[in-house]
């Protein structure tokens, strides 16, 4: 039993609890939901022995470190704290709902891992700029962050799909919570990740500064969680001071999360220190 | 003074008041603030996809001359260091400031009162409400109620009323800084970064083993700075993994000060040596030419082989009376045939026989190459001693202390404002006949929701208390 093979599993568990969710929202079954409730708390279990099974096999290869160093790593990382995040929320609000929508997010992420042939999943050795404590702190903070804004995303997805109130709910949606609680579960999730985000933002300032001499230097991996940063602060803003709710938070929420696409893959096509995430 | 003239001046003050007052209030706006997040979102992704900070003749051969000129004039080439981004990230500084100003003074009542007052009126009609009737005399659920409320809020009164009692709990009234602590931090982290460009430097200095220097060049001026001691690398090392990846970077170095030794320490990647508030990091290394080669010289008749050690501009006699061979310099690169054949050698032979000295290489990598000349001597390096060169960054910022203390304040203020609220709760028991009726009402500044389920909690904690 390696790593991968269990994180092969993992990601096919995470596909059929996505399939489960749907088929609940479909047909209208909780018990259906529930199963896909069940997968998901499996898919996790997999997903962590996956993650410490390749932190072990790493020693075992001489070159032990802390999963977290590269692409692939952190993809399988992703999916596993957005899987905890959505099925944490979906037991607070006794909803699965916001699985539907958020579960694909976590299946297609490992599968994405999994399945490029540009991504490699062999384990590295790590370069000495990736040598740090600050290595795990700013990663492990970072993704935490995406998974929130991950929710937020699907949320937002959700609140255009929902009815504006309870007495007009029809057809296949009618199971979608009313607007006003997606609104407030979409500011819980991007106050979750923009903390997290803020902490990322400055574990790996600290580790610039103490690897470069620099803790900031518009690198464009940095500029751009900073712009990313930059749009959810807006968020924030409209929503507490302007009073901004439902479709426009919406909105700059999906831009958000596009924004946190972008600095998680796009950047690695742009020039730059993080070339080494690529 | 003409009163004319007394009633002008005071006009002026007037309309310098005015526009002051207008100034400020401009800051105010929280609109302000969202236009210029928008701003420096948008043109911090420009800076990404061009890159910054390169050698003009990179532009020029990417953009054309046309557009080199435009966007060189607009600063776009550094672009973060550029005025116009600079006076964006200062007028949202401001704006951050009068705002948190504004609004500090306008809920300094709210956030600073000493002896709050409770008004039972003013939980009459709140939302998020709970009620209940138990059996026991309101006297007899007092001393429970107000321990328990006592336990959950830093502030608890009760107030006897006509037919029983209220209780006010209060908590968390300075969670409501927690906005201006985000704030702060922002102030404080770009005064940090200001404060790193005046007095700060970031330099760069390659040190050969043995070496050592006591001045480092800018990297963005064409100045160097004298560090007032000096800094000595002892040995450098670097090594690999199977894969043929880097490993690690390694500086043995020694800080001497008036020719004496202060400082030693083996630097790393992410180990950094701190002396004096300057810092110095590992970040490039290169070889230095090899000072040391040893060759070996076969005659082509005999087969005799003998070796030699040498340096540059050494002189040697060949066996057998040859002639006599000269070591002349060191290339980083030749070319033979349009080939790149790296680090080569240039040796003179002057033979006996011949009336002209040949030019003779050596390239490092090809040892066998001389054989090619088929001369009646042939030359090839067996040996040779390298030695490198580290490649240090060494800053000073002056700054750090207090961006680093904005990064603290920015994570407390941050979870401040989004996880903690000020919460007030009411508690009010009637006695009605033999039985109580209670009524939990609560409000917070933010979370409504949250505070729904609140109520809830602390209303189902009380009515299932034991008397």
């Amino acid at each position: 039993m390696n790593s991968s093979l269990i994180l092969g599993i993992v990601t096919f568990t995470y596909g059929i609890a996505s399939v489960l969710y749907a088929s609940a929202l479909i047909f209208n079954k909780n018990s259906v939901g529930k199963a896909g409730r069940f997968l998901t708390m499996g898919a996790i279990t997999g997903n962590i022995i996956g993650i410490a099974l390749r932190w072990i096999e790493s020693y075992d290869h001489g070159i032990g470190h802390a999963p977290l160093s590269n692409l692939y790593e952190s993809l399988v990382f992703f999916a596993l704290v957005t899987a905890i995040t959505y099925l944490i929320l979906e037991i607070k609000i006794k909803d699965f709902v916001v699985s539907v929508f958020a579960s694909p997010i976590a299946f297609l992420t490992i599968a994405y891992a999994s399945l490029s042939p540009n991504i490699s999943d062999r384990i590295q050795p790590l370069i000495p700029a990736l040598k740090s404590n600050w290595l795990i702190a700013h990663v492990f903070t970072c993704f935490l962050g995406y998974a929130g804004f991950a929710i937020a995303f699907a949320l937002s997805l959700m609140y255009f799909l929902s009815n504006e109130s309870d007495s007009e709910k029809k057809g296949l949606f009618s199971r979608l919570p009313s607007q006003s609680i997606i609104d407030e579960l979409t500011h819980q999730m991007i106050m979750f990740g923009f903390l997290f985000l803020s902490i990322g933002i400055i574990t790996g300032a600290v580790w610039a500064n103490s690897a470069w001499g620099t803790y900031w230097s518009w690198d464009p991996k940095e500029t751009w969680s900073l712009i990313t940063w930059f749009v959810y602060a807006i968020l924030l803003h409209a929503r507490l001071m302007k009073g901004w709710r439902g479709k426009r938070i919406a909105i700059i929420s999906i831009i958000g999360f596009c924004a946190v696409i972008f600095t998680y893959f796009g950047v690695n096509y742009l020039p730059g220190l993080h070339s080494y995430a690529s | 003074m003409t009163s004319e003239q007394f009633q002008k001046k005071i006009n002026n003050k007037a309309t310098a008041g005015q526009n002051l007052h207008i100034i400020w209030h401009f800051f105010t706006s929280v609109k302000l603030a969202i236009v210029l997040l928008l701003l420096l979102a948008a043109t911090s992704i420009m800076g990404t996809f061009i890159p910054q900070n390169m050698n003009s003749n990179i532009y020029h051969n990417t953009f054309g001359h046309g557009l080199y000129e435009v966007l060189n004039a607009l600063s776009l080439f550094d672009m973060y260091h550029s005025w116009w981004f600079q006076s964006l990230m200062f007028f949202l500084s401001v704006n951050l400031l009068v705002c948190s100003i504004d609004k500090l003074h306008a809920t300094r009542k709210i956030i600073f009162v000493k002896n709050p007052s409770y008004k039972l009126s003013v939980f009459k009609h709140l939302k998020a409400n709970k009620k209940f009737s138990i059996k026991a005399f309101p006297e007899n659920l007092e001393g429970s109620y107000k321990d328990f409320i006592e336990k959950k809020f830093n502030k608890c009164i009760v107030k006897n009323s006509k037919n029983g009692f209220v209780i006010f709990g209060e908590k968390g009234r300075l969670t409501r800084l927690g906005v201006y602590y985000v704030h702060l931090s922002i102030i404080l982290m770009l005064s940090g970064g200001l404060m790193g460009s005046f007095f700060g430097f970031e330099g760069h200095v390659n040190i050969p083993e043995g070496g050592s220097t006591n001045t480092v060049a800018l990297k963005k001026k064409s100045e160097s700075v004298e560090l007032g001691f000096e800094i000595k690398c002892n040995k450098f090392n670097v090594s690999f993994y199977d894969t043929g990846a880097p490993k690690e970077y390694k500086s043995d170095l020694v800080i001497l000060e008036n020719k004496k030794e202060v400082v030693k320490k083996a630097i790393i990647v992410n180990d950094p040596l701190r002396y004096k508030g300057i810092n110095i990091f590992q970040s490039s290394y290169g070889s230095m030419p090899p000072e040391k080669i040893t060759i070996a010289i076969s005659s082509a008749s005999s087969g005799m082989t003998f070796n030699k050690e040498l340096e540059i501009g050494d002189t040697v006699d060949l066996p057998e009376g040859l002639g006599t061979f000269a070591l002349q310099k060191h290339l980083t690169s030749y070319s033979f045939r349009g080939h790149n054949i790296g680090e080569t050698f240039l040796g003179t032979l002057s033979l006996k026989e011949a009336d002209e000295p040949v030019n003779i290489f050596l390239p490092l990598k090809y040892p066998s190459f001389d054989k090619m000349r088929r001369g009646s001597a042939v030359f090839s390096i067996i040996d040779f001693e390298r030695s490198y060169y580290t490649g240090l960054q060494v800053t000073k910022d002056p700054g750090v202390p207090l961006v680093y203390t904005g990064f603290l304040l920015l994570i407390i203020g941050c979870y401040v404002t989004f996880f903690m609220s000020h919460k007030s709760i009411c508690i009010e028991v009637c006695k009605k006949g033999d039985k109580s009726l209670v009524t939990v009402a609560g409000k917070s500044n933010k979370n409504r929701l949250g505070m729904d389920e609140y109520v809830k909690k602390i209303s189902d904690k009380l009515s299932g208390m034991t008397i």
